[in-house]
């Protein structure tokens, strides 16, 4: 049980600076002009959190007025508005940012054994950037608001939408900005801040993730920026690109939206798959099955994600061949998410399972991961595509994967490293509650959506025909049980800043350098650079201690 | 509320059977993750003691197998979509053609012999059915649960759907692509009738003429006689001071193309060579017709294509 001992006298050394980053200053500017990864972690927390409840209440107004046929917030215009502001706001503004800037800040150089990240100002900058396209954005939705659906399909939005268009791309164009700069903060960290013996093989999955996601952000966002560009050129010029009455083509954009939107859909869930796989290994006191697998598996979605962007365009008008192409390349695609399940399986075989509240989170992402991913393989089959695309069978699917997947993730992580972030325990029976909550909640949201799908039920219907009532209750139920699930932790967490319990350095019992500095972490991070000398989730066995006394 | 969807085409019931199959193939896997799931969380959890015994060190074989088991079914499953899918969009012969005409927010149906509907589309059973769908303005799309079938209806373009209903009756038509505003009002119904009902249908809202007499008076008015001649054969040097191919037996027959390349004269090409005339030349001839994108609506555009059909059955004759 030579673990780590040069690490284990990192803890004490660190235990014995006084104070930590939340101390060190308490200004407003000690905060706002931050170089300190762990701050502007929170500084992008606090952010998202803002987002995640406004793209939360579009969605709670989205579910009231579908409790009845015709509708009760009595006007289109202001459901297609709520629907275009839940989307925009919780995809670009919760989703793909969440668990990167919040758990990758905090975590990437602490994970590394480094003392911030690779650019500490850009990092900075990077959330100005976030924070200016978040208020464009917003002004946007507040000022009267975008009626597109999130994802802008032309020539609706170019020529015939009335509502600020221009005003939400270019927020999203600023924030995408800030998407590339964390990408690459992130990419050129990993490459050159590793501690003296962490090899790439000794990372830590979530490292694996985050650099794959990484990838993702650098070179998929500029295909968002680009087409926003185009988008507004037309709308504001007239300059035909996608309007035919113009000279443009209406598919092109769909294919250069997709083409960024489909990596789009990986930088959500890959983050997760990273957390998911550390939160595995702690909670069964056991190393991660199959390590090598589940690292490349998240390389090798990352690659191919570029190369599935047509699935979403299967009744669109692409000719059947490429069709058929992107058919079998969604299913390649498919197979390495289903290898990392088996491998989160293999992992608690024989394990020594606990049960706080960060592994039912991450238990419930394996279910509704697994529903999410099966579900997947309905819709990459082209016939059956026909009849569930642009249903309520596809608002299903992609919400298991990103709601019941990447939000279930997320939470999972937060609970996790709460006391590594904060220096406080928050209170676990309320933690394991919510948890449970949200898997009850989130099934009886979604669930029925996949029934509605199936028998046909369009998405965006602000009015719907009385065959599909119930099932629309039940969601609109769901979703009020959901909403409870997630108003639960903001209270409790906030809660335990106050009234928590001091953290230990390591309260799971976890490896990865994270739990080798003090809870919260003093500024620099670590006094003495950790020297990384075995692979990761090198957990004990009790078995071999037992011995070991004997 | 019924959890039935009835299946009134006979890709209906194929796309059915795939359907059921992806159920079942979901189900098992489900069931082995979960049964896996909770035996371990019960059999490994902390506070029991039983004997772990050795862990594995060696995980290749078991990820090769599970990778390839993996592969192995998804292969079936796309191969079974794809087939379903390309024959679904393999155009039928003889088929009976319906001209559909998207526009926020409602659906317009022609029929070959004028008649016309809104938000309703009569058709009859047992006759394979082509669809020829196009937008007035943004993307619209034509679904019809109980046929399992849906295909975007693009502006500027033409979008087939093709299919054979088996079963009469009355079934919904949704838009499913978000077209603006009133998009969840932009909902009608396939009535699919007997034969013999579906005659007297049409002989009841025939009107006193049928697209392709509509499309000669629209052939004048446009002044496409003006170089195509007065019935479409052609303007020569010695009667018309222009030089334009005739369309005469047009429909249906290979184009040479200025660019060496030939097409073959159908619903599409009529459509771009009216709209945009300059993309494809006929070969032979100056590049002189101007672009009637914006002058012509589409539904003017099918009549005037009705009409240039009708003299290709002419010539054939």
């Amino acid at each position: 049980m030579n673990a780590s001992v040069l690490t284990t006298g990192t803890v004490v050394e660190n235990s014995q600076i006084e104070g930590s980053y939340l101390t060190d200053g308490y200004t407003i500017r000690s905060w706002l002009l931050t170089t300190d990864h762990k701050r502007i972690a929170l500084l992008y927390l606090g952010a998202i959190t803002i987002f995640f409840f406004i793209g939360g209440i579009a969605a709670a107004l989205v579910r009231f007025n579908l409790i009845v046929p015709e509708g009760l917030l009595g006007s289109a215009e202001a459901y297609n508005r709520l629907f275009t502001m839940h989307g925009v706001v919780m995809v670009w503004f919760f989703l793909v940012p969440a668990v990167p800037v919040t758990l990758g800040n905090f975590l990437i150089p602490l994970m590394l054994g480094a003392r911030d990240l690779a650019f500490p100002r850009l990092n900075l900058f990077s959330w100005y950037l976030f924070m200016l396209g978040g208020a464009v954005t917003l002004w946007a939705l507040f000022a009267g608001g975008l009626d597109t659906g999130w994802t802008f399909y032309t020539p609706l939005s170019t020529m015939y939408s009335n509502s600020h268009v221009v005003l939400a791309a270019v927020g999203i164009f600023i924030s995408g900005f800030s998407s590339i700069a964390t990408g690459l903060n992130f990419i050129v960290s990993i490459h050159r801040l590793r501690a003296p013996g962490m090899t790439w093989y000794r990372m830590p999955v979530f490292l694996w993730s985050l650099y794959s996601l990484s990838v993702l952000l650098v070179l998929a966002t500029p295909v968002l920026a680009i087409t926003l560009l185009l988008l507004v050129m037309e709308r504001v010029f007239h300059v035909g690109v996608f309007d035919p009455a113009i000279g443009g083509d209406p598919l092109l954009f769909q294919h250069l939206f997709w083409f960024y939107s489909h990596p789009a859909v990986y930088m959500m869930i890959l983050p997760g798959f990273g957390v998911v796989s550390e939160i595995i290994p702690a909670f069964s006191r056991k190393r991660i099955f199959g390590y090598k697998f589940v690292v490349w598996a998240s390389v090798s979605i990352a690659v191919i994600s570029f190369f599935v962007w047509g699935h979403h365009m299967f009744v669109a008008g692409i000719s059947l061949y490429s069709a058929v192409l992107f058919s079998i390349l969604s299913y390649l695609v498919a197979v390495p998410s289903a290898i990392k399940i088996f491998n989160w399986l293999g992992t608690m075989h024989k394990g020594y399972i606990h049960f706080d509240a960060p592994m039912l989170y991450a238990l419930g992402f394996i279910g509704l991961f697994t529903i999410g991913g099966l579900t997947g393989l309905w819709v990459a089959a082209l016939a059956a595509d026909v009849h569930l695309t642009q249903t309520y069978f596809v608002v299903a699917h992609f919400h298991y994967i990103m709601v019941g997947g990447m939000v279930s993730a997320f939470f999972g992580g937060l609970h996790f490293w709460w006391p590594k972030i904060t220096g406080r325990m928050y209170p676990e029976m309320w933690a394991r509650i919510a948890a449970l909550i949200m898997f009850i909640g989130f099934n009886l949201t979604f669930f029925p959506q996949f029934i509605l799908g199936y028998l046909g039920m369009p998405r965006r219907y602000y009015a719907y025909s009385p065959d599909f009532q119930v099932l629309n209750v039940l969601s609109s139920a769901g979703a009020t049980i959901l909403a409870a699930a997630y108003l639960l932790p903001l209270g409790y967490l906030l809660w335990s800043l106050m009234y928590g319990e001091r953290a230990p350095a390591n309260p799971w019992g976890a490896t990865g350098l994270e739990w080798q500095t003090s809870s919260p972490p003093p500024t620099v991070n670590f006094i003495e650079t950790p020297v990384v000398t075995e692979a990761p989730y090198n957990y004990p066995r009790p078995e071999s201690i037992a011995k070991q006394h004997v | 509320m019924s959890l039935w969807l009835p299946a009134a085409t006979s890709n209906a019931t194929e796309v059915d059977h795939l359907l059921w199959a992806l159920l079942l193939l979901s189900l098992a896997v489900l069931a082995l993750v979960f049964t896996l799931l909770f035996r371990y969380i019960i059999k490994y959890r902390a506070s029991s003691n039983l004997d772990r015994g050795v862990i594995l060190e060696k995980t290749w074989y078991f990820e090769t197998a599970w990778t390839i088991a993996t592969m192995l079914v998804f292969f079936v499953l796309f191969v079974w979509g794809a087939n379903l899918y390309v024959r679904l969009f393999q155009p039928p012969t003889g088929a009976l053609k319906i001209y559909i005409i998207a526009k926020q927010w409602m659906w317009k149906a022609e029929h070959v012999g004028g008649q016309r509907e809104l938000n309703a589309v009569h058709l009859p059973v047992g006759r394979p059915i082509e669809l020829v769908m196009t937008s007035e303005d943004v993307i619209h799309d034509f679904s019809v649960p109980a046929f399992r079938i849906k295909h975007d209806v693009l502006p500027d373009r033409y979008e087939t759907l093709a299919f054979t209903v088996t079963r009469a009756g009355t079934y919904s038509l949704y838009c499913t692509q978000y077209c603006g505003l009133d998009h969840s009002r932009m909902i009608g119904q396939i009535v699919a009738l007997p034969p013999v009902e579906f005659q007297a249908w049409l002989a009841r809202y025939g009107t006193s003429e049928n697209l392709a007499a509509e499309g000669e008076s629209l052939f004048m008015r446009f002044g496409c006689s003006g170089c195509h001649g007065g019935n479409g054969a052609g303007g020569r040097q010695d009667t018309s001071t222009v030089h334009a191919p005739s369309l005469v037996g047009l429909y249906g027959s290979p184009v040479p193309l200025a660019d060496g390349s030939v097409v073959v004269a159908d619903d599409r090409y009529v459509h771009d060579a009216i709209v945009r005339p300059q993309q494809q030349l006929v070969a032979g001839y100056a590049p002189i017709m101007p672009s009637f994108a914006g002058q012509i609506g589409e539904e003017d555009i099918l009549k005037l294509l009705a009409y240039i059909k009708s003299l290709a059955a002419q010539a054939a004759q």
